[in-house]
């Protein structure tokens, strides 16, 4: 049986992520690449495998999947109500998906984005050096019910793996820099967006999410006749009425509205992750300071596999487990099922 | 700010360096962005990762764990002081594009709103827009999206304060002295004058990204059946000849 996985039913925000494109920002093509890479990350880490390998990722929604011969797979991101032939799966870890065996995966109950990574990685057609989708650019689109993704071959086997995650699925405090445009918002207007709170709009996608105030919108001196200058993922831009937007990895490459900060690549999750409703802040910190966190974030992605640990299959551990995933409040009649 | 300030090397996000060359759209300032991307390219930077053009801004890319920012700015102030990039040549293989497109009604909604802006009837503003070769300035945006200009200064309109909600693929909008074309439809804050059917974006062939920056676009205006009858071709009647 040729390994796949088949998709029976999807959500409308599936789509297949690796580490992205980069090389064509001068050709007006962001480089895309999962919102969470920290999550990417821990489903390589839990199994074993390299970074690279593409990845399912399942915006708010999941879907029901098959596998078409026996595989690995791992559960991480924004947790998602996962079952396997109707016994619940724990998220932050891997497991064996036997063939003929439905995989469900529900709505996310904190956060935005879910993954679903499988041992081998998806082996999807690869357009300019990558398999991630690029919705906005029209780069392979969607995953859609009845796609069936072929899986690369996958040289290990350990399964019934876990691995303790920080929670990052709610907003908080996120820390930026100042940009090339910074400059062009008063001391006093920059003061001002970091001491706002911002809530998370409902409007939000793998381009950007936008931020509510119940404040002043936010304006630059020069208004919205300066030129369209590069854009980099992070960027924060204040649209012509005032409203923040953080732009994420499928961004556009240039625009004309001006950029108050740039968030840190390794808070830049944590924005994607926040779901509508959620509550926004941002600090600034200066360029020293942004290398130390950077370093330290990166050491401490360095250290994943070595935190991987055996998943308690006790019965009892396993409910506490599950009742911890359902810390939002979402009750969850099948969780004494484990 | 006065073009004394320029150029300037200012780093964006964490992770960028910016190389600016005016504040204002200028065909030396353009000339001079694409000709130290040129350089960069070449130059064996260490750490560099990536590079790209905006309109008159060479922004790169880089690891900064790797090598400081300090340490990488000095690299991008000694390539500045090589050479006076304000006189570098445009790139070679420039070609000039004649693309038709039909301008106002319900292929260019807001035709006249721009051309009101610019002090011009709707037919005054189209003929000056067609009889005006713009210069591809950079590629961003989106996939293959040109920014083409200058247009006369009457053309300098701001964006709108709010979006436009959906302006279709191909289609010609205009701000700041430009004309934009995008790839696919798209939400914008510029107006939309006019409709092509160019495709502009094409990954699953040799030459993903249909033009170049230095090429030249004429606009032809012609009727909406014209256009219509030339929506199987990907270049949408558009030809391309070299420029000298």
């Amino acid at each position: 049986m040729s390994r796949a996985l088949i998709v029976k039913s999807a959500g409308p925000g599936l789509t297949v992520q690796d580490t992205g494109r980069p090389g064509y920002l001068t050709y007006g093509l962001s480089r895309s690449g999962a919102a969470d890479m920290q999550a990417v990350a821990e489903g390589a880490a839990l199994l074993g495998q390299d970074l690279a390998c593409a990845v399912l990722e399942m915006a708010s929604m999941g879907g029901t999947f098959e596998a078409a011969a026996d595989m690995r797979i791992a559960l991480t991101g924004a947790p998602m109500r996962a079952t396997l032939a109707g016994a619940p799966l724990a998220w932050n870890a891997s497991h064996l998906l036997p063939a003929g065996t439905e995989l469900s995966i529900g709505p996310a109950l904190e956060g935005v984005y879910g993954y679903l990574s499988v041992g081998g990685g998806f082996a999807t057609v690869s357009t300019l050096g990558s398999r991630s989708a690029h919705l906005a650019g029209g780069l392979h689109g969607a995953v859609a019910a009845g796609t069936e993704l072929p899986v690369g071959p996958d040289p290990r086997t350990e399964v019934n793996q876990t691995l303790p995650v920080e929670p990052r699925f709610d907003g908080g405090t996120i820390r930026i820099v100042a940009s090339a445009q910074t400059d062009l918002f008063s001391p006093a207007e920059r003061t001002r967006f970091a001491e706002t709170s911002f809530k998370r709009d409902t409007r939000a996608n793998r381009m950007g999410v936008r931020l509510l105030t119940d404040g002043a919108g936010f304006a630059a001196a020069e208004g919205l006749t300066i030129l369209s200058e590069a854009i980099v993922p992070g960027d924060i831009q204040i649209t012509g009425d005032g409203t923040p937007f953080v732009l994420l990895s499928e961004s556009q490459t240039t625009g004309g509205y001006p950029r108050i900060g740039s968030v840190l690549p390794s808070d830049l999750g944590c924005v994607a992750q926040a779901p509508a409703g959620a509550t926004l802040r941002f600090s600034f910190v200066d360029l020293e300071d942004a290398v130390a966190i950077e370093r330290a974030a990166r050491a401490l992605r360095g250290t994943l596999s070595q935190r991987v640990v055996p998943l308690v299959r006790d019965p009892r551990k396993m409910r506490d487990l599950l009742s911890h995933q359902m810390i939002s409040g979402v009750t969850d009649g099948s969780a004494g099922a484990g | 700010m006065s073009d004394s300030n320029f150029p300037i090397i200012r780093h964006a996000g964490f992770d960028g360096f910016l190389v600016s060359f005016g504040d204002r759209l200028s065909e030396a300032g353009n000339r001079a962005a694409l000709a130290f991307r040129g350089a960069l390219e070449t130059a064996g930077i260490a750490g560099l990762e990536e590079t790209s053009t905006s309109l008159v801004s060479a922004y790169l890319r880089f690891d900064p764990l790797e090598v400081a920012h300090d340490d990488m700015r000095q690299q991008l102030e000694t390539l500045l002081a090589s050479r006076d990039w304000q006189a570098a040549p445009l790139p070679a293989g420039r070609r000039l594009w004649r693309v038709p497109a039909v301008f106002g009604g319900a292929a260019g909604p807001q035709l006249k709103e721009a051309a009101d802006l610019a002090g011009l009837s709707v037919e005054e503003a189209i003929a000056e827009i067609t009889s005006t070769p713009v210069r591809v300035q950079t590629i961003g945006f989106a996939p293959g999206m040109p920014y083409l200009g200058a247009l006369p200064e009457r053309w300098n309109i701001p964006r709108q304060t709010t979006l436009t909600a959906e302006v279709p693929a191909a289609g010609v909008c205009v701000a700041i002295r430009q004309l934009v074309l995008f790839p696919g439809k798209t939400p914008t804050g510029w107006r939309h004058i006019a409709q092509t059917k160019l495709r502009l974006f094409r990954p699953e062939t040799d030459t993903p990204f249909l033009l170049r920056p230095g090429d030249e676009v004429l606009f032809q205006p012609v009727a909406q059946d014209t256009l219509d009858a030339m929506a199987d071709d990907p270049d949408g009647g558009a030809t391309a000849e070299p420029l000298a």
